[in-house]
């Protein structure tokens, strides 16, 4: 009966979709709308062929296929990130790169937001689901709740990604930076988002455990906030119902400050609670320590949550935003400073007594150097905040530094920890194929960083200099492209710096290929989904 | 680090247990609950110093510092706008070619009308003057001029522009080379002809044969404007034909495409944007790059 429904329910999207296909107004649209339709005639198929050969999931089963299905997705969406992301780097140091025939699809502009879609969503997101999908089931001794939705979330997110980034080549966007997708892709995504929210909750409710594990609250702040967000900061009106242009709800000072709002909280909760999430449960299993202080946890998770809501208007301080606005943002992010360390004291002291493992094992190596970065992110960004050195810092690419000494550092590095731990785990392997080459990936990807970071500092805090630098009539002495000029040597040296993340990453692909295809299968893991106490 | 926990891990671990994972029931570390305090006293004194809080319908709480940043911004406007007023005063009275003798606005001009270049013109002509010629953007750094490189030439097209439409007292410089190729003026014979006379005028290798017959087509065609030695004429902006300066390339291809397409090189008027005392300031300082006459 359910496969019924399913069956009608897909095969009639398949048809609106191709109804939407044909009344395109633009290309974008039409080819988000054929997308659409080959993903319902996809599901369609697979849903009649597999029709009556379920058999019941054991309830004493964790629910891992979904989790593999994402560390696959995560790795990929990886690889593809870095790789768009040194071609753009390169593109900004050598402009003839911006090829001729490829005008309007492949130069700067366009492929930016590709690659900031790409490593946040695609490469983050798919890590947050599928880690979230493992911790919940671990932490609360329950199999994933929903049946099949935690499938319909996977294959429902990346179809977001691959709408969002098929839409942004052919010119969908609304616009705002990380808030692109348009007005379809963001209806799908909240659909998506809700399921996903529903089966994380559901897990919590039938958890055997007598308490939530600390992981969980991140993960759920990040999953309930990010709805919010999300919702909010896309009100738009479709100009059609068959094209995916949309005005937007918000004008003005308004719209930029709901933008930042949003941005801001992007990185708050997105990238700082849901990966703290991830930090809380692999950090102490990698270390196999307790966990410091359950008070400090309990303590910077309600101040960071509280707080973090706050800070937006820092993005827009100078501007059209009213100064009452930037000076709240400001002391907020201020303010923040302290709950932001709770998390990086939580971290780094677990390993307190398993310091000697910093010397074997390159992944509790990278935990650490993440949870570093973090904390150096988490102090540059109040710094930033005040309005005397952001005088100075925006605009410019010590902003860039920044999100990347956080980006690839925090989010980078904890996920590349994340995915040693889980793929011998999720495929029942005997440990790794190869350390060595996790500690090459280490190396590669720590000096990629420093490479990226320190030159754009140099080249943010030069370029902010001769922004400003007027002679002793008032006048500006450099020319904008004076600026651009003299940041050239130091476009070059973050590109060099991409190329080596990227080959780090690229190592990590191989090396996690290689353990599920050459190392021995061993049978004794459990996944009864017992409680441990 | 003041006192480093000499004792072993003794600490009561809270008893829960998830897949394994104890947590410590350790205090919360003292510097950072410190810190944390720190920051709050601090935010409430700044929030009580700086405009901050929002009341509603009348803005918000001024701040006791009074602090705003668009009053500061405008009163270092003001500051160096109060501090080179004598000067600009002085440069819109006199007479345009003073400029150049006059010790503090010759300084004056040299550092306004760079930032004011730098500002408004480098985009095209570039941040050293040296135009584009894949562009044809003249460059302004030699004594080759289109519409002339006096004081007043320069002062004239500044203020007015050329070929553009903006321009409020329709004075903007205004020429237009027939495209004689596109609009079937000459033959695409008489056009390989004339361009080899081109080079040859210019002092370029050419066909001897096609430059003697190109001639006559240019004495018909382009002398009008051009003049019949084909240095050009200033009055109309008709460029000199016979020196190693181009606008947009002096090989047979790019001369071809020019003849048979003609080209609309447009400028905007600046007399909207900027003062007179802006556009003498400019004006002094392109003259003053090296080609001024």
């Amino acid at each position: 009966m359910w496969d019924y429904i399913k069956l009608i329910a897909l095969g009639l999207v398949a048809v609106l979709a191709a109804i939407a296909a044909g009344n395109a107004r633009d290309l974008a649209y039409q080819v988000n709308a054929v997308e659409i339709m080959l993903a319902a005639a996809i599901a369609f198929i697979w849903v009649l062929r597999t029709m009556g050969s379920h058999q019941p999931a054991s309830q004493n089963e964790y629910f891992d296929g979904v989790v593999r299905a994402g560390v696959i997705a995560t790795t990929f969406w990886g690889v593809v990130g870095f790789l768009v992301a040194v071609i753009i780097a390169f593109q900004l140091a050598y402009p003839s790169l911006n090829f001729e025939w490829a005008q309007g699809y492949l130069n700067f502009g366009k492929l930016r937001p590709l690659h900031t879609s790409a490593v946040i969503f695609a490469f983050g997101g798919n890590a947050l689901i599928a880690s979230s999908f493992y911790v919940v089931q671990r932490t609360s001794a329950a199999r994933l709740w929903g049946g099949g939705l935690g499938w319909f979330v996977f294959w429902g997110y990346n179809l977001f990604i691959v709408l969002a980034a098929s839409g942004y080549i052919l010119g969908a966007t609304q616009s705002k930076e990380y808030a692109e997708p348009e007005w379809h892709v963001d209806i799908w995504l909240t659909v998506v988002w809700v399921a996903y929210l529903l089966v994380f909750l559901g897990t919590i409710f039938k958890r055997k455990e007598p308490h939530i594990y600390v992981a969980n609250w991140f993960y759920l702040s990040f999953i309930v906030t990010i709805a919010m967000l999300h919702l909010v900061n896309n009100l738009a009106i479709p100009v059609s119902f068959f094209g995916s242009k949309s005005v937007q709800v918000f004008s003005g000072v308004q719209d930029a400050m709901t933008q930042w709002w949003y941005g801001h909280n992007a990185v708050g909760f997105f990238l700082t609670a849901g990966f703290l999430g991830m930090m809380y449960y692999f950090v102490p299993k990698q270390a196999e320590r307790p966990v410091y202080s359950y008070k400090l946890s309990i303590v910077h998770f309600w101040a960071l949550i509280f707080l973090y809501i706050w800070a937006g208007p820092h993005h827009l301080h100078y501007t059209a935003l009213p100064d009452w606005a930037g000076t709240l943002g400001m002391t907020f992010s201020i303010i923040l400073w302290m709950p932001s360390w709770g998390g990086m004291i939580n971290g780094l002291m677990t390993l307190s007594g398993a310091w000697d493992k910093l010397r074997t094992d390159p992944i509790i190596r990278m935990m650490v150097v993440s949870v570093g970065f973090y904390g150096m992110s988490t102090f540059e960004g109040p710094m930033m905040s005040i309005k005397a050195v952001n005088s100075l810092s925006h605009y410019t690419d010590w902003t860039i530094g920044h999100v990347h000494s956080g980006a690839l550092g925090w989010n980078g590095m904890i996920t590349f920890g994340t995915l040693y731990f889980l793929v011998p785990r999720l495929w029942a392997r005997e440990g790794l194929y190869s350390l060595k080459l996790v500690s090459w990936h280490f190396w590669l990807a720590t000096i990629g960083i420093v490479l990226y970071a320190s030159s754009m500092w140099v080249a943010g805090i030069m370029q902010g200099l001769m922004w400003r630098e007027v002679d002793s009539q008032g006048f500006l002495v450099n020319a904008f492209a004076d600026t651009v000029a003299a940041m050239h040597p130091m476009f070059v040296v973050r590109g060099l710096g991409g190329v080596l993340y990227l080959a780090g990453g690229m190592i990590m692909a191989y090396n996690l290929w290689m353990t599920v295809a050459r190392q021995p299968r061993v049978e004794t893991r459990s996944v009864a989904a017992v409680p441990a106490e | 680090m003041s006192k480093k926990p000499t004792k072993k891990h003794e600490v009561e671990t809270t008893g829960h247990q998830w897949d394994g994972i104890e947590e410590y029931n350790n205090p919360l570390p003292k510097w950072w609950l410190y810190t944390f305090y720190i920051c709050i006293i601090w935010g409430i004194g700044y929030s009580i110093a700086m405009p901050a809080w929002p009341i509603f319908k009348s803005g918000a709480t001024p701040g006791l510092l009074g602090s705003s940043t668009r009053a500061n911004v405008q009163a270092d406007i003001d500051k160096f706008a109060a501090m080179n007023k004598p000067v600009q005063e002085k440069l819109v009275a006199v007479n345009l070619d003073e400029i150049a003798s006059d010790p503090e606005l010759k300084n004056f001009t040299q550092n306004a009308g760079g930032a004011i270049f730098r500002t408004w013109c480098a985009q095209c002509h570039g941040a050293g003057a040296g135009g584009n010629s894949q562009l044809g953007y003249p460059n302004l750094l030699d004594s080759d001029w289109l519409w002339g490189g006096t004081m007043d030439d320069i002062h004239f097209t500044v203020t007015h522009g050329i070929r553009n439409e903006t321009d409020p007292t329709e004075e903007a410089r205004f020429s237009q080379m027939p495209a004689f190729g596109k609009d079937e003026i000459l033959s695409t014979e008489e056009i390989s002809q004339v361009v080899q006379y081109v080079r040859k005028i210019s002092g370029q290798d050419n066909d001897a044969t096609l430059a003697a017959a190109g001639e006559t087509v240019f004495a018909d065609n382009c002398s009008a404007c051009h003049a019949e030695d084909g240095t050009g004429d200033q009055a109309q902006g008709a460029p000199n034909l016979t020196d190693a300066i181009w606008l947009y390339g002096g090989d047979v291809d790019t001369i071809t495409y020019t003849v048979a397409n003609a080209r609309t090189g447009v400028m905007p008027n600046w007399n909207e944007r900027l003062s007179e005392a802006d556009i003498r300031a400019v004006t002094a300082y392109v003259h003053g790059l090296g080609g001024g006459q």
